[in-house]
């Protein structure tokens, strides 16, 4: 056999092709792009990850606790090393005099040493190295844009006012994201209890960061350290666990922009496969003739299995390009995410894996096709018959070809996933959503031919005829356009429903401010500026802190030391902050026993309710006994009631309640929701309850909403930026399968205008096909997205997800309008020429 | 002289719903090398069922096909296509010219495929087209001929493997009658030139009377076979 011949053929042959090979070819590129651009920009991180390491955490070793060191694990940490920093972190109001804006901030208390590796980076440069003398603060620099402040104004932190020196930029191993919830603010922990804001009532954490001498192992304190954890309670990071930990995050997120970008990928297989059907539909005289002068079937092949992995190893290098190119954009959309500068470099290794893929997918998706021409019998020559392509493949060359597929698409996501059954449910997934697809595409193709009425005017009938006569777009468009339209709404319609579960603004009776750490010689007063300013508390609920001694009269450091306990650590260890009332509130359903709202008798066990969430992880069920240690002094319980507690609304809610007439003794301090008309009045409130009681911490459930939404929005927009590849690929392959169909389009529109059909006719038939196709498409993906988002919200969310209509109808006009443009673009041209010219034209 | 086509006992049917249609049946003759000969018949009479069998391009229900001493049937699609390359020219009513080709690079596939020396191949490529009168249309695509032209491409096509044998269908069918005439004459001076053997599928008299031998296929049937000298006789 004569390669260069077929090699020549390939490239003859492809001449008078390349437009419409290009717009094959431009589907891989997007879907190779995305490839490249998500695994090089996973290197340049994991890279990024291992060169800064050190600066992740910024010391050796970060131990924390809830509480005051005890003294074995402090000597311990001394015998370490000397070189050590202590950091006090809680969160509070605090309030910028300059403009009396308060906001609910992160407080760091910090000593002298902290980095040790890496550096704080302020803006001016030098206020991370003078802050502490000054005995200022630094504060996060958006906030300071905001508020229009700047070094030399002043922070009111409780009690205590500090010249703000500097903004900070970047705090190592913290990402900018570590302040959505609340701006960072760093003071000197001298002094800071001068503040007021260390009593009971606010969560401190106590931070030790350690540097190690030269020579440590810190394995070996490791083990240590989690020998000793058993019974003191602390957690503890070092720099190899951190640097696993954020590997590990930034992993698992690229691997999952890594699989949505390969769908991108194989939507540009599945195009790749159409298009060459309809191509080679269009050589199949070529191949009889070819095959009639003596070429053989394999090099008949050949011939069009070069020209698609020509054109796959272009696509690839050309998306491998882009994709460099879109990697540099990558990092401006997560580095707000991600703890280490984001070094760029090109990926060597991910330009050839997107080579590959690109190549492998454009060869073995061509191979439906393409394995048909051997079939093709010289005869043709002597009769030009209609030939079925799909029908000269036998089913045991399909049987193989699939199964070539689906193992290159499960190894695929088994390199991404690194785990065999997550791949291969995803590869089941992926075959279920696609399979579906083609059956609505079947299923339509079918009602379009059954049930078109013959009463229809003729541009109906024609156009809606379009759907299932031969060269069709219907499946080919419902699969990609389908597939990538489900990804995106998923995606969009689970941010919807999130952001829907936290929306209470605007609902009546809910309140949208909450009062937290007001004490308890304050709550009067406090009270008192809400009823002045004619505002109407909604609940005042004290609160009292208190630890889980034992249960079911067994210690808990007992059960912690138990390996087979079922109780969770973080359940058993955790500071309880409870409530005592007469009764249940709104949020709240009794589920099993009776809720006891009053006891006199203190020598019994005192009757609790308990959150039903709490049980399993506490291990109790009722009637089971709780000793709590309320602040020095035990309190034995038994739980009488269990109740469903509503978390996802302002109010504060508790795990446990006691009934009146036991914790009224205790220290305790007080929550208080109110309902405010405006965001002004919401501001002005705060402003007057923060100068009065600057511990006093509000909760401003508007601005909530809008940091989630913020928050929520950045992340799906990395998912949707890189879930947009699909639909590209999607108008791509769109494209790519109307132009191969142009010249038959453009034969019959001819035809008709011989006829006599008016230039208006024929486009009503070409807008109603697409029309049509346009809504099919997005309905099947809108409703896959839907029953995807159902799904999620029940089974991972446990949230009741109701479809936002309006988005739905939105995204129906878009996706039709898409469609619609393609399709009408397709046939440009066509009228004003005169039909014989645009024949000639197109018969090349 | 001995024979370069022996068709024995040819048999060619196809399904037909629940029907079983017999287009070619039971046809058996020789032709010599050399001579030329036409095979006439209405339409549908399976004239051109049975050229697609001599030459190679279908398998027959029952019977044989033995060109130039090499029994087809036993042979898998890929060895007939040699037997092709090697053999046989061909000649087509629609031309069947690969549109994605120039002139040039149409007529030179068949030597290509064989792998022979692009030089020589295009020399002897451009010498047939000046032969057949496109000396000057070499570089131009099918679409950028007439069809005489593009006929006329087809033959020197059909000439650049130097073919024992060349089987033409039709090969005015398409053209008008001047063309048509021209086209005639090209296949038989350069049939005579190549002292190729030549089978004509026709359904026009006049050509067929140009051949040494007319085989008269009628329902599947051979009506008539005679030879020049009956014809003139017949005349």
């Amino acid at each position: 056999m004569s390669w260069s011949w077929v090699f020549k053929m390939a490239w003859r042959d492809s001449r008078s092709n390349r437009r419409k090979l290009f717009l094959y070819m431009a589907a891989i590129i997007v879907g190779v792009a995305a490839q490249v651009a998500i695994t090089s920009f996973r290197e340049n991180l994991n890279k990024s990850i291992s060169d800064q390491s050190k600066e992740l955490l910024g010391a050796d070793l970060e131990v924390e606790r809830n509480a005051e060191f005890q003294p074995e694990l402090q000597a311990y940490l001394d015998s370490l090393s000397s070189e050590q920093s202590k950091m006090l972190a809680f969160s509070s109001m605090v309030l910028f005099p300059k403009t009396g804006t308060t906001r609910l901030s992160q407080i760091s208390a910090m000593e002298d040493g902290f980095p040790f590796y890496g550096r704080i980076q302020t803006n001016p440069e030098e206020a991370s190295e003078t802050y502490l003398d000054k005995f200022g603060a630094l504060v996060d620099e958006p906030i300071l844009y905001q508020l229009g402040l700047s070094p030399g104004d002043s922070i009111k932190v409780g009690y205590t006012t500090y010249p703000i020196i500097g903004g900070i930029q970047d705090i190592p191993g913290q990402s900018m994201a570590s302040s959505v919830f609340g701006p960072r603010v760093l003071i000197p922990l001298e002094g800071v209890e001068n503040t007021g804001l260390l009593e009971r009532g606010s969560r401190l954490e106590h931070k030790l960061y350690l540097k190690y001498p030269e020579g440590t192992d810190p394995k070996v304190i490791e083990e240590r350290l989690d020998a000793m954890n058993d019974s003191l309670d602390f957690r503890f990071d070092d720099i190899a666990e951190r640097q696993q930990e954020v590997g590990q995050a930034v992993s698992n997120l690229a691997s999952f922009l890594n699989l949505i970008g390969f769908i991108a990928l194989l939507l540009g297989g599945i195009g790749i496969a159409s298009s060459i059907f309809v191509y080679i539909r269009q050589k199949i005289s070529t191949v009889a003739v070819l095959r009639c002068v003596g070429a053989s079937s394999s090099q008949a092949m050949a011939i069009y299995l070069i020209q698609a992995g020509s054109m796959g190893f272009l696509g690839a290098a050309l998306g491998a390009l882009l994709g460099a190119v879109v990697q540099l954009y990558l990092p401006v959309l997560v580095q707000d995410f991600i703890p280490v500068d984001i070094e760029l470099f090109i990926s060597w290794s991910s330009i050839f894996t997107g080579l590959f893929t690109g190549v492998l997918i454009s060869i073995v998706f061509a191979l439906f096709p393409l394995m048909a021409v051997r079939k093709i019998s010289p005869l043709f020559t002597l009769r030009s018959a209609e030939v079925n392509l799909s029908k000269l493949m036998s089913v045991l060359t399909r049987v193989i070809l699939y199964g070539i597929v689906t193992l290159a698409v499960t190894g695929y996501a088994w390199i991404m996933l690194g785990e065999l059954l997550a791949a291969v449910i995803f590869t089941m997934g992926l075959a279920f959503c696609l399979l579906l697809l083609t059956g609505f595409s079947v299923l339509v193709m079918k009602a379009a031919r059954r049930f078109i009425p013959v009463g229809w005017s003729y541009e109906w009938r024609q156009g809606l005829s379009n759907l299932y006569r031969p060269n069709n777009q219907t499946s080919t468009l419902l699969l990609t356009f389908g597939l990538g339209v489900t990804l995106i709404s998923s995606l969009y319609l689970s941010q919807d429903m999130l952001l829907g579960t936290i929306d209470f603004e605007g609902q009546e009776d809910l309140p949208n401010l909450a009062m937290y750490d007001i004490q308890y010689d304050q709550n009067e007063g406090v009270n008192k500026i809400i009823r002045d300013n004619g505002l109407e508390i909604i609940q005042n609920v004290p609160i009292v802190t208190m630890r889980v001694q034992s249960v079911k009269n067994i210690p808990v450091e007992e059960i912690l030391r138990d390996t087979s306990r079922t109780a969770r650590r973080w359940a058993l260890t955790r500071e309880y902050r409870s409530t005592y009332r007469d009764s249940l509130v709104e949020t709240e359903t009794l589920e099993e026993g009776e809720f006891i709202g009053s006891v006199s008798d203190l020598s019994s066990l005192v009757p609790i309710s308990m959150s039903s969430d709490l049980l399993e992880d506490l291990n109790v069920a009722l009637g089971d006994t709780i000793v709590w240690d309320v602040q020095g002094v035990p309190i034995s319980s038994y739980i009488s009631s269990t109740r469903t507690v509503n978390w996802q609304t302002p109010q504060p809610n508790f795990f446990a309640v006691f009934p009146k007439g036991v914790l009224e003794p205790a220290p305790q301090f007080f929550a208080t929701t109110l309902k405010t008309p405006s965001k002004e009045a919401s501001l002005s409130i705060q402003q007057q309850i923060v100068q009065a009681y600057p511990n006093v911490s509000a909760i401003d459930v508007g601005q909530i909403i809008n940091t989630v939404r913020e928050f929520l929005g950045r992340i799906t927009f990395v998912i949707q930026f890189i879930g947009l590849f699909s639909i590209i690929t999607g108008l791509i392959v769109l494209a790519g399968s109307a132009t191969t169909s142009r010249y038959q389009r453009i034969r019959e529109a001819v035809l008709l205008r011989t006829l006599g059909a008016k230039q208006r006719q024929v486009v009503r038939i070409q807008v109603i096909e697409y029309v049509f196709l346009g809504i099919l498409a997005s309905l099947i993906g809108l409703t896959l997205s839907v029953g995807t988002s159902v799904l999620l919200g029940k089974f991972y969310f446990e949230i009741e997800f109701t479809p936002s209509f309006t988005i739905l109808a939105t995204e129906v006009v878009l996706l039709v309008l898409l469609v619609l443009t393609i399709g009408l673009l397709n046939t440009r041209g066509i009228h004003q020429k005169p039909p014989l010219e645009i024949l000639r034209a197109e018969n090349t | 002289m001995s024979n370069i086509l022996q068709v024995n006992n040819l048999t060619r049917e196809f399904k037909s719903g629940s029907k079983i249609l017999t287009v070619v049946n039971d046809i058996s003759f020789g032709i010599e090398e050399g001579t030329s000969c036409a095979i006439v018949g209405p339409s549908g009479s399976g004239k051109t069922t049975l050229l697609g069998l001599c030459a190679g391009l279908d398998r027959p229900t029952s019977g044989e096909v033995i060109l130039k001493d090499i029994k087809l049937n036993p042979l898998s699609e890929d060895e007939r296509a040699s037997v092709r390359n090697k053999h046989v020219g061909f000649v087509f009513q629609t031309f069947q010219l690969v549109p994605t080709l120039t002139a040039l690079e149409n007529v030179m596939v068949p030597l290509e495929l064989r792998g022979e020396a692009t030089k020589e191949v295009r020399k002897r490529a451009v010498k047939l087209l000046e032969e057949v009168g496109l000396g000057d249309r070499t570089h131009h695509y099918p679409t950028q001929l007439s069809g005489g032209e593009q006929q006329r491409v087809a033959i020197a096509r059909a000439f650049i493997n130097e073919p024992k044998i060349l089987f033409a269908d039709e090969p005015t069918g398409n053209l008008d009658t001047e063309t048509g005439d021209h086209v005639e004459e090209l296949i038989f001076d350069l049939n005579q030139k190549e002292h190729t053997t030549l089978i004509l599928v026709t359904h026009d008299l006049e050509l067929a009377e140009k051949c040494d031998r007319i085989i008269k296929i009628k329902n599947g049937f051979v009506d008539s076979d005679i030879t020049k000298e009956k014809i003139s006789v017949v005349k």
